[in-house]
């Protein structure tokens, strides 16, 4: 398989992101097998997939991050991460990390303006060291939100929050997103967190997405809407887990 | 922030909330405190029960004839400083000293620095220098004398050589263990190359880099005792030297614990950078 070269060239016209053929193998074993994908501006789309489906691979892939992925790439170049770590410099002091790689003037206010976002305009000057796991993670998408970002890029960003802080921390996003609306593309392995904050959740499979769900809910979505509850079961389904038989037939990937 | 009380409520039921705002509760902070106070008088007492031991065994004669009992080092030493005598060969030695450090810790630095940003740089110096390392630097003397002479350039050489090696190495590694995620993160926030080695990778090796320079400078006062072992009319090695000759071991003494004095400034010296430049960084201090 001779790979096409990628090309990336900035986001015009109706789509914030428009992926075409994504192919991406490590050692011969095919994790993307030409994915498309197109993400609205504004659009706040959730990605999941069984371990190891290549989720992240694609993210990164979109966020240009990976060089051994190949295929048509159309991404806005005001884009920004939040990884499943927060990725923060223990050596800068929190405001510093908010504002790196950001050129200009008056970058203390711009951090500080971010970080009140996130509540917590109050550690500024702190180490991120003494920071917990959730205010790190707060203090990386400040570090995301400062840039303004067209296109925000999520991988798995409240993975390692434990459940508490981690409702916390969707909630935040889902605020954030309603105030900035950029588009997002959201990496996540908890159908419930994509069927709160997502417009569209996308499954891939076999290197490819192989089923979208729109999630037709208005906002605030509350987890015993009816119709989320539906759409968890059709989703759970698709990722090859019965609901409602969880002891059973957990087989990722299996069709008829 | 109602996040971190809920953080710290949670930890009791939620396996996941290991990570606390670690401010200290109020009681043990003032045990620490007051133990913290307490530990120069802690560090000073086994010191001093040792110069006790020596001065008794001295004047007992424990120690044989020819050991001088520390009020006889300071009275020579009181005598060398007011003679002036002191004065002029620290100064000479300090100064050979800074000129071997200043090109041996430069070169260390650059030859690191070079060998971990540029792959090409690495192939090319890493081979020579891995293979010049094994070799004792100070075996280096009789062919530094043959080639710069026995004047100052031969010492001068022989005390730059020898940390460039320590100092090569922990800055490469410095750089190379600087965590791909942080370098990826910063990628990703749109730092270019010179942001890069300033904000990320620079900072990230800097622990390391930090022990090497200790390194350097502990074979920078090695290769000077060396160095002024022959051919010198001053310098504190000539000093002990000529005591040698009038077996005058007190002075003798006086020049051991300045050796031991001039390291330990410089092991204070990279304290305190360490203390300012990687104030972001706590490790494990000890029970």
């Amino acid at each position: 398989m001779t790979a096409t070269t990628t090309t990336v060239t900035p986001a015009t016209g109706t789509a914030a992101v428009r992926v075409r053929g994504a192919r991406r193998a490590f050692d011969g074993r095919v994790v993307l097998a030409g994915a498309d994908l197109d993400i609205a501006p504004g659009e706040f789309v959730a990605l999941l997939g069984a371990s190891g489906s290549g989720k992240s691979t694609l993210l990164r892939a979109v966020a240009g991050l990976d060089r051994g992925a190949t295929g048509q790439f159309r991404v806005p170049d005001r884009r920004a991460i939040v990884f499943q770590e927060h990725r923060l410099m223990p050596w800068s002091r929190v405001w510093r990390n908010v504002t790196l790689g950001v050129r200009g003037p008056g970058l203390r206010s711009r951090a500080l303006h971010a970080l009140t976002e996130v509540g917590l305009a109050a550690r500024a000057d702190a180490w991120p060291r003494t920071l917990s796991g959730g205010e790190s993670q707060r203090v990386a998408l400040a570090r995301a939100l400062v840039r303004t970002p067209e296109l925000l890029l999520l991988d798995e960003p409240f993975g390692a929050l434990d459940a508490l802080t981690r409702i916390k921390a969707q909630a935040l996003v889902a605020k954030l997103w309603t105030e900035h609306r950029p588009a997002v593309l959201l990496v996540t392995h908890d159908v419930e967190e994509a069927l709160l904050l997502a417009d569209r959740a996308l499954v891939l499979r076999d290197g490819r997405i192989a089923e979208e769900f729109v999630v037709d809910v208005p906002r605030p979505r509350a987890l015993d809407n009816p119709r989320l509850l539906t759409l968890r079961r059709a989703l759970l389904r698709a990722l090859g887990v019965n609901a409602d038989l969880p002891t059973d037939e957990s087989v990722p990937g299996e069709k008829p | 922030m109602s996040s971190s009380v809920l953080d710290r409520t949670g930890t009791a039921a939620a396996p996941v909330s290991i990570d606390q705002p670690d401010d200290a509760p109020p009681a043990p902070a003032r045990w620490r405190r007051a133990a913290r106070r307490l530990t120069p008088a802690r560090k000073a007492t086994g010191l001093l029960t040792v110069l006790l031991l020596w001065q008794v065994g001295a004047g007992a004669g424990w120690l044989g004839t020819t050991t001088p009992s520390p009020t006889d080092v300071i009275t020579a030493a009181r005598e060398l400083i007011a003679s002036g005598e002191l004065a002029h060969h620290l100064g000479v030695s300090l100064t050979r000293v800074a000129k071997g450090l200043a090109i041996g810790l430069s070169a260390g630095l650059l030859l690191g620095l070079a060998a971990g940003l540029l792959r090409l740089a690495e192939d090319l110096v890493d081979g020579p220098l891995q293979s010049l390392r094994m070799l004792p630097h100070l075996a280096l003397v009789p062919i530094f004398i043959i080639w710069f002479g026995i004047g100052e350039t031969s010492k001068i050489a022989l005390i730059a050589i020898g940390p460039i090696f320590p100092l090569y190495l922990n800055v490469l590694h410095g750089i190379r263990g600087v965590d791909e995620r942080l370098v990826e993160s910063a990628r990703s926030c749109g730092v270019g190359r010179p942001g890069l080695i300033l904000r990320v990778i620079l900072p990230g090796a800097l622990p390391q880099i930090l022990v090497g320079l200790r390194q350097a400078l502990g074979l920078g006062w090695l290769s000077l005792v060396v160095a002024e072992q022959t051919a010198t009319t001053a310098g504190v090695g000539f000093l002990m030297n000529d005591a040698r000759e009038f077996l005058r071991t007190d002075v003798i003494f006086v020049v051991l614990v300045i050796y031991a004095l001039l390291g330990l400034a410089t092991d204070l010296f990279v304290r305190l950078i360490e203390r300012r430049a990687l104030a972001w960084r706590r490790g494990f201090a000890g029970e």
